[in-house]
């Protein structure tokens, strides 16, 4: 389980590669939140090496959302396989997110 | 004739482990290899059982045990071709599933942050049931098919 940060234009783009999950959701949280402290604005965190995601999970993404909401910001979601996406449409957090099926795509309307 | 020893995967898992949830990944991964198995879904195999055993063990090791060191949770998986049942005691007081009805989809909770752990559970699982017997126990069933 690990994040990596880059950046593409003004947009950081961070990749979850595991587990979103109980024991991680603390270090993703304090990465993005770190990128604002930088004065970053607009986060996109990419799922496509995610194996799956647990409610504490969910919860920091909800929890990074608003604050950056509140700050001016956004944060995107991309790359959500078919399990991640049902995951996203069961908890209806999929209304409450931009998610695009690509990275590229995202990238493109951010 | 020599006696073969059962494949790891195809045995009852029976563990405890410490209330530390760096644990819970090498759990469900033990699980999930069982229930492949026994070929289960490649949607049991990457959402219902990770998700669902994740929240049980977090339950147990945060809620339960409040990552009590002295305190261990005690991990029943038995898999077999129609069904998995999972069993995840605490050493905890327990809680009342029945009063635990709460929709974390609906418009004024959404943006909560908690409140979806047992929703998932009850979601991914065909029953999800509660007891104690000398501990607080979660018992959790997914039909194969």
């Amino acid at each position: 389980m690990s994040f990596s940060v880059s950046s593409r234009g003004d947009v950081c783009i961070v990749e979850v590669e595991g587990q979103l999950i109980v024991g991680n959701r603390q270090e993703l949280k304090q990465k993005i939140l770190d990128e604002l402290e930088k004065g970053q604005r607009k986060v996109l965190v990419d799922f496509a090496r995610t194996g799956y995601i647990d409610s504490s999970g969910l919860g920091v993404l909800v929890s990074l959302a608003k604050k950056m909401r509140d700050m001016g910001g956004d944060l995107r979601l991309a790359n959500l396989n078919d399990d991640l996406q049902t995951l996203f449409e069961l908890t209806k957090l999929d209304t409450l997110f931009q998610i695009s099926e690509t990275r590229e795509r995202a990238l493109e309307n951010f | 004739m020599t006696a073969r020893a059962t494949p790891v995967e195809q045995r009852q898992l029976d563990v405890r482990i410490p209330s530390d949830v760096r644990y819970i990944d090498a759990i469900v991964e033990q699980v999930v290899l069982r229930c492949a198995a026994h070929s289960y879904s490649r949607r049991h195999l990457a959402l219902n059982v990770p998700v669902a055993l994740t929240e049980a063990l977090s339950n147990a090791i945060l809620r339960g045990n409040h990552e009590d060191a002295s305190r261990s949770v005690h991990v029943r998986a038995d898999v077999n071709a129609s069904r998995l049942v999972m069993e995840v005691r605490d050493e905890g007081t327990g809680f009342d599933l029945e009063a635990c009805t709460e929709d974390p989809t609906t418009p004024e909770n959404v943006l909560r942050e908690d409140g979806r752990g047992l929703f998932l559970m009850r979601r991914l699982m065909d029953r999800v049931e509660r007891f104690s017997d000398g501990g607080n126990v979660v018992r959790l069933i997914l039909n194969r098919a």
